[in-house]
């Protein structure tokens, strides 16, 4: 039973924590692709860059967060969400819109924003130096610990504040997403757009318009997939590459292009990614009798060890661009 | 015929006798030599301009990769960090202790069940040529990968844990460095052999995707593969082809070092020169410049792909391999994407891309730059600091040194965007040449 606690703990929370953050990041990535049609390699630096304004926020009012009874940092969370947002629509206009109006090809835009993911670095490490920083800055990290009502049950399941709050965000913010595309004129626009851009734009519709919403709304995602992964751990400056290639894996998992296909690519890697550093011989513990010697005997039965994390993203992607390129829902763009 | 080719003189390489733009920029870059040779001694502009030159090496590969065939490489840091383990691996003194002991066996054992298991799982992947259905076939394969994968990894473990905590790490063979710089060029090949097969055919950003994880893997496994490469505690000196300090002087040995690199610069060039004007180096640029029109005329386009990003990729495990030995240290934590991709990557466009001239002007320039960038970075940063203290009494925090060189990633950055905005073709543009 006790087995089966660890479990969760480590899988099934661990898992869907960072498979809420990869979904969100991935969105944005996604929405941009299709819009824009090439990969924002500075969506990570966008990420930590609203969670940055989280940082410097949550400094300058530290007790903001007591009078509404949640963390400071969540509360400053749409601030920087705006910031972020107004920070992606300066950049699209500054580097990106020159390179469209040039008629370059996709794969200059990605340089491109490497050149931006490398500006956004180095102003984001010179403000905020290289080592990780707590967002609780005022406030303490709430720890709830659930017992199990069952027999042999001893150790509990562990779900902390921030965590919460991240599954109610993620939810908020996929429910949100949906209105949003389905319901509305701008995302119906966007939607048309994201099809066929010539058509949409013969039909009436104002795509620079919609190429600062979807800048808006991807940089309002990266601030929120930014800020709960902060939360989660702590505020580090220089994670960039590391969150970048899970992102872009689940975006092409789920099919580039294609919104909800990517939520499900970000917790298909998230949970690949737990289920792979998880350590298997915990769970084959209780029936250590019944196996055969060499089973029983290794104490480490994980897939990867933490430190080559970063393999799993890429092996999920090679693996999908080997076998379906397109990523399991038929993304649009190729 | 005639009005056709005054339409098009814009485009047509100009047949002046003196190559004024080259020239001048030379020239200019000549100077900038000279006035650090003036300003900052021999032995440390030499060295300069031997890492300069490897970096040259670096940025041939990728201008073959972005200027001849527009494919764009995130990962060169991976490649070459896989040069520079190879040439640490081949020109390191033998470790005695492991060979005396009975590990090399272990390991040997160990890696014969790696060939045996892949080999099986290859195998049970071909089932469906024996009338297996092939969803089965699937399925059987991957559970035997995954459970092989499980057995003889932790048997390696062992293995390489023991190693590790007995003879320290395996030792290198002892061999003359120029060896592990022709395997570290086979070795970089083969890994873009394998991504360039996966994602060629694909859209380009799956490549920069590809290549910008498969160079942090590669650093991951250098750092943490202690029983290989010792890890973190880094391995020196790693001994040079050319007499070291120790017998000629810094000055003369570096110098040594120099020529040595100019002549495999030159080689290099030479050979990339005659493949550019060679029937295949057109038809590289023609896939480039209109994909369907090249496959239209019967070009094999994923084919030349791949063939022209493994050379690329060659390439830069050599001068990953010359690179390493020069530093005479092997740290895996020194390979940075800044330093080791975006900084070529700069030097390629700002030097101009595909056109080998200009690449190996922008290598050594924007390298000149880079390393003055960082005295220059610390004086602008104590200077802002003196003057916060004496206008506002600020009150600085500690880390400002690291902080200060942060700076210059922004740099590198703003000058990628400046210069795929303003001068998308570089400093020296590629000249395309039309025959009759």
């Amino acid at each position: 039973m006790n087995e089966l606690v660890f479990f969760i703990n480590n899988v099934v929370i661990a898992g869907s924590v960072s498979g809420s953050i990869y979904a969100i990041g991935a969105v944005g990535v996604t929405l941009v692709f299709s819009i824009m049609r090439f990969a924002h390699f500075a969506h990570a630096d966008m990420m930590t860059f609203g969670a940055f304004m989280v940082l410097l926020l949550t400094t300058l009012f530290p007790t903001a967060g007591s009078a509404v009874g949640l963390p400071t940092a969540v509360v400053m969370l749409p601030l920087a969400m705006a910031l972020t947002a107004a920070l992606a629509v300066g950049i699209d206009r500054s580097f990106y819109k020159p390179l469209r109006a040039h008629g370059v090809k996709p794969i200059v835009m990605v340089i491109g924003s490497l050149g931006v993911t490398l500006m956004l670095q180095g102003l984001i490490r010179l403000f905020a130096g290289t080592s990780g920083q707590s967002l609780y800055v005022d406030d303490r990290k709430e720890i709830f610990r659930l017992a199990l009502p069952f027999e042999g049950a001893r150790a509990p399941i562990v779900i902390t504040e921030p965590q919460i709050i991240l599954f109610v965000l993620t939810i908020a913010a996929v429910v949100g997403l949906h209105v949003f595309l389905t319901r509305s004129r701008l995302g119906k626009a966007m939607r048309a757009m994201s099809d066929n851009p010539d058509l949409a734009q013969a039909s009436g519709i104002n795509t620079n318009l919609i190429v600062a919403v979807t800048w808006v709304i991807a940089g309002g995602l990266a601030a929120i997939a930014g800020t709960l992964l902060s939360l989660d751990v702590t505020f580090k400056p220089d994670l960039s590459f590391f969150i970048l290639l899970p992102i872009f894996a689940a975006a092409i998992v789920g099919g580039v292009g294609h919104p909800f296909g990517a939520i499900a690519g970000g917790f298909m890697v998230g949970f690949a990614e737990t289920l792979a550093v998880f350590n298997w011989s915990v769970l084959l513990r209780p029936f250590g009798d019944s196996l055969p010697e060499w089973l029983a005997q290794s104490g480490n039965l994980a897939f990867v060890g933490t430190e080559y994390k970063i393999v799993v993203p890429f092996f999920i992607l090679v693996a999908i661009l080997v076998w379906r390129p397109t990523g399991i829902f038929k993304g649009k763009v190729i | 015929m005639s009005t056709q080719r005054e339409q098009r003189s814009d485009l047509v390489a100009t047949r002046s006798r003196l190559p004024k733009r080259e020239l001048t920029l030379f020239v200019a870059l000549l100077v900038a030599v000279l006035g650090v040779y003036a300003a900052m001694g021999t032995a440390y502009s030499t060295r300069m301009l031997v890492e300069a030159a490897c970096y040259a090496i670096l940025a041939l590969g990728l201008t073959i990769q972005w200027g001849y065939a527009g494919q764009f490489n995130a990962g060169v840091m991976g490649f070459v960090a896989l040069g520079g383990f190879s040439a640490m691996f081949f020109s390191v003194p033998v470790n005695e202790a492991f060979w005396s002991s009975e590990l090399p066996g272990e390991l040997g054992l160990g890696l014969l069940y790696l060939a045996l298991a892949i080999l099986a799982v290859f195998a049970t992947s071909r089932l469906d040529r024996l009338g297996v259905p092939r969803k089965l076939r699937t399925l059987i394969t991957i559970a035997l990968a995954v459970v092989l994968y499980l057995v003889v990894m932790s048997e390696l473990r062992v293995v390489t844990e023991e190693i590790h905590s007995r003879v320290d790490f395996i030792g290198g063979l002892g061999l003359p460095a120029w060896t592990g710089w022709i395997v570290g060029g086979a070795l970089a090949g083969g890994i873009g052999y394998f991504i360039g097969k996966v994602c060629l055919g694909l859209r380009s950003d799956y490549l920069a995707i590809a290549t910008l994880g498969i160079a942090e893997i590669i650093k991951a496994f250098l750092k943490n593969s202690e029983w290989l490469t010792r890890g973190t505690a880094t391995v020196s000196p790693l001994p040079w082809p050319t007499p070291g300090p120790a017998e000629v002087g810094f000055t003369l040995a570096r110098a040594l070092y120099l020529s040595l690199t100019a002549v495999l610069i030159a080689a290099i060039f030479f050979l990339l020169h005659r493949a550019y004007h060679a029937p295949w180096g057109r038809m590289i640029r023609a896939i480039r410049d209109n994909e369907t029109s090249a496959a239209a005329m019967g070009k094999d386009i994923n084919r030349r792909r791949l063939e022209i990003f493994v050379l690329g990729c060659i390439l830069m495990g050599i001068g990953g391999g010359v690179l390493g030995s020069f530093n005479s240290l092997f740290d895996p934590q020194g390979y940075l994407p800044l330093n080791h991709t975006f900084l070529v990557l700069v030097m390629v466009i700002l030097g101009g891309p595909g056109n080998n001239l200009g690449t190996i002007f922008g290598a050594v320039a924007v390298y000149i730059i880079w390393i003055m960038s960082e005295p220059l970075a610390l004086f602008l940063m104590h200077s802002a600091v003196d003057i916060g203290q004496a206008m506002f009494g600020w009150d600085a925090p500690g880390n400002l040194d690291s902080r200060a060189l942060q700076a210059r990633v922004f740099v590198i950055g703003l000058l990628i965007t400046l210069v795929l905005r303003f001068a998308p073709k570089g400093l020296l543009p590629e000249k395309v040449k039309h025959h009759d």
